[in-house]
């Protein structure tokens, strides 16, 4: 019976892995709910923001922040947020590949820029490839914390304060829906207010202690929650696309299985016709 | 019926209480506000503490927060409120943390970046993934 033994081995090792691939695609499936809810949670806080930010830059015009005034781009910082771990199709390397283009758009005109990486596999990619990091964070888990992406946005926010950085961009992975994430790459900072023109009554906030304290500690909360808006939505892309490719993993390994099947068959039917036939001649033979 | 304010809490990781009131008291940096309804617009930054709201029923509701912003308009409250303890010099420390682990994760590392590196090997990772979406395509055909 040639091979028909390795085949039967392979069988079984392709089976072992198609339960892998299966379990992980569940985990993946009710990780990827629990991340769209996290989601969904997220959203009035930054709206509120966007909301009480838009009327201060309205209704206080003597004082505008270093954030939200443009200033020219010599230098810029971008925010990567990416996922700790693989087995999540194309996900990272569809962001890293738009990101190297803009860079490169970028180089050309003479600017240059300095990073800070969100997750384990940005920072593999720029150890690999060099570039300056300002700052990391990983590890993040399945419920990521606004308080451990404080240290690492204010990296950025200093710098760009102290005229390091002209302009900070976010690299992440919108949600469009579980078939389909998009690499998005959007201004951080200088902030872009969409100035809201319903309010044409002039009237101002008593502020407490004053109105730049304020401002300051608002932007800051506000730049945070963007960052951590997309680390969330990120982490929910990372559950569906890893859900994607393990569907596709396991629909492989039964593919595969079944064409396996199919040679063991024939193999072990081979064998079979032989044996006869060395009997049928062997009886003739005598 | 008594006057009534809308007030809501919100966190950077979800909402945390919305509903009506009939007052509000809350720890600002300067000493606590209560805020009724008509409350002038005030924008005050929150010391670490207690929000208490009135819900007129009798009942008095609870909520700790460690700092955050509250926002008055005249019928709506807003508590933009941390869920972190933040001050200053711990803030201070988490950036130093987050600089230091950067340069430990790229010692021995070039400063200027590889794009002819990193786009082959990019390219050659599409292209993996580009084979294998071929692969399943042509099986299931």
């Amino acid at each position: 019976m040639a091979g028909a033994k390795e085949i039967r081995t392979q069988i079984a090792s392709i089976k072992n892995t198609q339960k892998i691939t299966s379990a992980m695609r569940m985990v993946a499936a009710s990780k990827m709910r629990r991340a769209q809810e996290r989601m969904a949670a997220t959203r009035p806080y930054a709206e509120k923001m966007r909301h009480v930010i838009g009327h201060l830059d309205q209704a206080h015009p003597e004082y505008t922040h270093s954030f939200m005034k443009e200033r020219e781009v010599k230098r810029i910082g971008y925010i990567i947020v990416s996922s700790d771990r693989g087995l999540c199709g194309g996900l990272n390397n569809n962001m890293f590949r738009k990101l190297i283009r803009e860079i490169r758009e970028h180089g050309d005109k003479g600017i240059q820029a300095d990073f800070c990486t969100i997750g384990l596999k940005a920072l593999g990619f720029f150890r690999r490839f060099g570039g300056k990091v300002m700052a990391q964070i990983t590890q993040l888990g399945d419920q990521p914390h606004i308080e451990d992406l404080i240290g690492t946005v204010k990296v950025m926010l200093d710098a760009y304060e102290k005229g390091e950085l002209d302009r900070i961009y976010i690299c992440y992975n919108r949600f469009v829906n579980t078939m389909v994430q998009e690499p998005t790459i959007e201004q951080l900072v200088p902030i872009t207010s969409e100035a809201e023109k319903e309010l044409s009554h002039h009237w101002d906030y008593i502020y407490e202690p004053d109105s730049k304290e304020v401002l300051d500690g608002l932007l800051t909360r506000y730049l945070e929650a963007l960052v951590y808006q997309s680390v969330v939505e990120n982490g929910a892309c990372e559950q569906s696309s890893r859900m994607v490719a393990m569907k596709a993993a396991t629909d492989n390994a039964g593919s595969l299985i079944d064409e396996l099947q199919l040679v063991y068959n024939k193999a072990r039917q081979a064998a079979i016709t032989q044996e006869i036939s060395e009997i049928v001649g062997g009886a003739a033979a005598v | 019926m008594a006057m009534m304010i809308h007030v809501d809490i919100v966190s950077a990781e979800g909402e945390i209480h919305s509903g009506q009131a009939e007052m509000v008291y809350a720890p600002a940096i300067m000493g606590e506000v209560g805020i009724a309804p008509r409350h002038t617009p005030l924008v005050t930054r929150l010391k670490p503490g207690e929000i208490r709201v009135d819900t007129g029923s009798g009942e008095m509701k609870h909520f700790f927060v460690s700092g955050g912003i509250l926002e008055v308009q005249p019928h709506v409250v807003t508590v933009l409120a941390d869920t972190a303890i933040r001050a200053h010099d711990l803030d201070e420390a988490a950036a130093e943390d987050a600089k230091r682990r950067a340069e430990e994760a790229l010692s021995g590392q070039q400063a200027d970046f590889e794009y002819a590196k990193a786009k082959s090997e990019l390219a050659e990772a599409v292209a993996q993934l580009r084979t294998i979406e071929r692969i399943r395509k042509g099986k299931r055909g």
